[in-house]
């Protein structure tokens, strides 16, 4: 009869998509072996690099393994903190902005952080260097300010996507704004706010290098010196270096955008 | 009035609704009251404010001015988060939650009450159950992984979770293909029978609101009532211009969709069994009037249509049951009058053939029986007409 076979090709058409939808989901082993593995190659030519060759006092310097590892655990702090940073303000902003009451508040906020973003996050510094003082604390600001557009946008952007008609029938069964917000249009907007938070986290990986012109401790410092001391050898290992690290924190969020996507979307 | 205090449900009460920036109200103090376990449909022109009636009453829209009782209490300024965990709702989007199974999509309303997990998972089984699912397999599926047609009857089960009196379902069939949509109308309407809960419908199609309504309130800009009655008698004695309008022409044809051929006369057609002879059935052939018999199996069941010319060549060797046409046009008893004709037109001696559940040979329809039917019920509607001015006696099924 029509009935079953009607049930008959939602059985089926139902069976491709639960078969498809892991896939899409997620990658296979290799899709996540090959960059830490391609990472480790270029750390493993970098050291091949540095021990076979002869360094000169500034070089050994600055080349030392515990002088680098620690420039890379500040460099990360840096870029932890100030994503950190954006992540507590930019994503209660982008909620705020997208509620009805806030609506006519959205156009001048959003002028407010494009400034953050327009101002080349070097002039930034300067000013932040001149005005407030050197080191971390400048460069975490300078950074967050340079990135939280990009977070609050997609926040944004995340919210309004939702279904309006689910919103519509989970308000109608009398869930509270709250739960609304909290259970339907957060868990829904994720995978957007997710994709802000991961443009914002690379782009203040590779930034953060910048922390050096106003004694942050970081990656560029290797950058910085060797262009001073006229050793170009120490600039070239510095930003191999960065670009490792910046490739390293994307395949990590990327992972994580994989894992946080809620299921049957 | 008071004998009928507790069989309304909803009473609205000079509702009213302003929308900021328009000149004109949505809904203009409109008062109706809706009977406890009926579909009550609202119909009209888009733009006739159908939809914010239906919303005001769950106050997913606020009513400007106005009041609505609910079961005799005033829930014009209760706590409206409380008042919708007491009325079911479905959209013509449905709106199920895509990252929740199916299973928690329909707990919102209960986990919202606090229920306990066994209690839950129970009433999730039931539902599923109910609408026709099996818990088993779709419990846990997404509502990407669903057919819309499926999805509908999620949406539906979750509407019931809680077991509510009143439902307010806008175009819930809306978003369907035709075929699924009458399916679902029809198991809607068994599934109604069960648990007759107090339904307020909103539509923009006039025929679905024949098929599904107790009542149909039709209503014309400013969600005025241009009248407010039984389907019948919206088709028999529509009160205005509007109305008729809005019924469109070919009212008769309608309401071949409010009777049923079991509440018909069925005629018969002479039948011969499979295995007789071909000189038995030249014998019923030409005892009767008509150009064939009606070849039926050994469990009654309608086979073929056989005529003299098929007669002539099972002469010459053929098996009976080979030759004659198909017995096209079967319908059940529970088939509307306007299906029946449906299938009528196109079979061959514009003739249905009727048959019981287990498939075996009733009766027939024939165009006179329609033709009939139609006759009968507008004098049936215009006699009860005429005492209603002053009693109303009906509706004491």
């Amino acid at each position: 009869m029509p009935d079953t076979e009607q049930s008959n090709l939602d059985q089926k058409t139902a069976a491709l998509v639960a078969r498809g939808a892991p896939a899409g989901r997620r990658r296979s082993l290799l899709g996540y072996l090959f960059m830490p593995v391609a990472l480790g190659i270029v750390l493993v030519l970098v050291w091949l690099s540095i021990s076979s060759r002869e360094l000169d006092a500034a070089e050994q310097n600055r080349l030392a393994l515990d002088y680098i590892l620690r420039m890379t655990w500040a460099h990360i702090l840096l870029t932890l903190a100030s994503t950190a940073l954006v992540l507590l303000i930019a994503i209660p902003v982008g909620i705020i902005l997208t509620r009805p009451f806030a609506r006519t508040m959205t156009p001048p906020a959003i002028a407010f952080f494009n400034i953050g973003q327009a101002v080349p996050t070097i002039g930034l510094l300067a000013i932040f260097a001149i005005a407030w003082q050197f080191g971390f604390f400048p460069t975490v600001v300078a950074l967050a300010a340079y990135t939280s557009l990009i977070v609050v946008r997609n926040t944004m952007v995340g919210l309004r996507q939702v279904d309006a008609s689910v919103i519509e029938s989970a308000r109608g069964m009398g869930m509270t704004k709250i739960s609304v917000l909290s259970r339907i249009e957060l868990p829904l907007a994720v995978p957007v706010i997710m994709a802000g938070l991961r443009t914002a986290l690379t782009i203040n990986v590779g930034t953060a290098t910048l922390g050096a012109f106003i004694g942050a401790d970081c990656l560029g410092r290797l950058i910085v010196s060797g262009f001073s001391g006229n050793r170009p050898y120490i600039t070239i290992i510095g930003g191999i270096l960065v670009a490792v690290l910046a490739l390293l924190v994307d395949y990590l969020a990327g992972i994580a955008e994989d894992f946080l996507r809620p299921k049957g979307l | 009035m008071t004998d009928s205090a507790g069989t309304i449900e909803i009473r609205l009460e000079d509702l009213s609704k302003r929308f900021p920036g328009q000149k004109e109200p949505a809904v203009e103090s409109l008062s109706m009251e809706i009977p406890k376990g009926e579909i009550v449909i609202l119909v009209g022109p888009s733009g006739c404010g159908k939809t914010t009636t239906m919303k005001m009453i769950n106050r997913i829209i606020e009513p400007t001015s106005g009041r609505i009782f609910l079961d005799g209490e005033d829930v014009t300024k209760v706590n409206p988060d409380h008042l919708r965990r007491r009325i079911g709702y479905v959209i013509q989007q449905i709106g199920l939650f895509p990252h929740q199974t199916i299973a928690e999509n329909i707990a919102t309303v209960p986990k919202m009450l606090d229920w306990d997990k066994k209690k839950i998972a129970d009433r999730v089984e039931e539902l599923l159950e109910m609408v026709g699912m099996d818990p088993g397999q779709y419990r846990d599926r997404y509502p990407k992984e669903l057919s819309g047609g499926q999805r509908q009857r999620v949406g539906v089960a979750r509407a019931m979770s809680a077991d509510p009196d009143v439902m307010l379902m806008d175009e819930p069939f809306g978003a369907i293909d035709p075929i699924t949509r009458d399916r679902l109308q029809n198991e809607f309407l068994r599934l109604q029978e069960d648990i007759k809960k107090t339904i307020i419908f909103v539509t923009h199609d006039i025929d679905e609101a024949i098929k599904m309504g107790d009542r149909i309130a039709i209503l014309k800009e400013r969600s005025q009532i241009a009248q407010f009655d039984t389907p019948e008698r919206i088709l028999v004695n529509p009160a205005d211009d509007f109305v008729a309008d809005f019924i469109g022409r070919g009212a008769s044809l309608k309401r071949l969709s409010l009777s049923r051929v079991r509440d018909v006369e069925l005629h018969q057609w002479p039948t011969a069994q499979e295995g007789a002879s071909p000189d038995e059935v030249r014998r019923v052939l030409d005892a009767s009037d008509k150009s064939a018999v009606l070849l039926l199996d050994s469990q009654q069941r309608p086979l073929r249509w056989v005529n003299a010319d098929h007669l002539g060549r099972a002469d010459g060797g053929h098996e009976l049951s080979k030759l004659g046409l198909p017995a096209e046009a079967v319908v059940q008893p529970n088939a509307t009058l306007s299906d029946t004709l449906n299938e009528m037109i196109t079979a061959r001696y514009s003739t249905a053939i009727v048959v019981d559940a287990d498939r075996a040979y009733q009766g027939i329809v024939d165009i006179d029986t329609i033709n009939e039917t139609v006759r009968t019920m507008r004098e049936a509607e215009r006699g009860r007409l005429r005492p209603e001015q002053t009693a109303d006696e009906e509706d004491g099924q």
